[in-house]
């Protein structure tokens, strides 16, 4: 079986796309508000992940 | 100012719901297929396919059932309850031998937390499926 190495970055960004998906397609009534859910959420999951990037890099001296 | 509580509303029918929540269990976006949104459907099986298959691809392990303190029990019992919530995925790769041990690395820790959260967003396809069914939900 093959094997996928991914840096943490990679394995965020796939992990926070594939929950985003589904949060937007669960979450929401009208399909528009579903897109935009799904999008936000996203757009959160980035802001996360840079966000507790820096605070470890700073973090750590 | 508290909000005004919504009436509780009473459980429908098991004949209503209990096909599209089993079929979304066990294929992921079975559960909006069999009711007829495909779109959606399309949207949850390929996410948490793709999910659950990184996690594969990524060397994660899957959880057993162990007992002991409250936080061993909590991990290990509720992980397992999220692998088994992956349905027909969890149970053909269990059936086909894949056994990976929990090894150190942040690749293989990804792979674990992937096969988990995978089963655990199919829980909520589930619950949509259900509100769907129940005629809460469009």
């Amino acid at each position: 079986m093959p094997r996928m190495t991914l840096s943490h970055f990679e394995a965020a960004f796939l992990f926070a796309l594939f929950t985003s998906v589904v949060l937007g397609v669960v979450s929401k009534r009208g399909d528009r508000e579903r897109l935009q859910y799904g999008l936000y959420v996203f757009g959160c999951f980035i802001a996360a992940l840079f966000g507790l990037g820096w605070l470890m890099y700073f973090g750590h001296g | 100012m508290a909000k005004p509580k919504r009436p509780k509303q009473p459980l429908p029918p098991l004949k209503v719901w209990a096909g599209p929540v089993a079929l979304g269990w066990l294929i992921p976006g079975g559960g909006h297929l069999l009711l007829k949104r495909y779109g959606r459907a399309s949207l949850l099986g390929a996410s948490i396919t793709l999910m659950f298959l990184c996690g594969l691809l990524m060397r994660g392990s899957f959880f057993e059932p162990q007992t002991g303190d409250l936080l061993t029990t909590l991990i290990y019992v509720g992980g397992f309850i999220g692998n088994l919530a992956s349905g027909i995925l969890y149970l053909i790769a269990t059936w086909l031998g894949y056994s990976q041990p929990d090894l150190a690395g942040h690749v293989h820790d990804y792979g674990t937390k992937f096969l988990v959260g995978a089963g655990l967003l199919n829980i909520l396809a589930m619950v949509d499926a259900f509100d769907i069914a129940a005629g809460r939900k469009a």
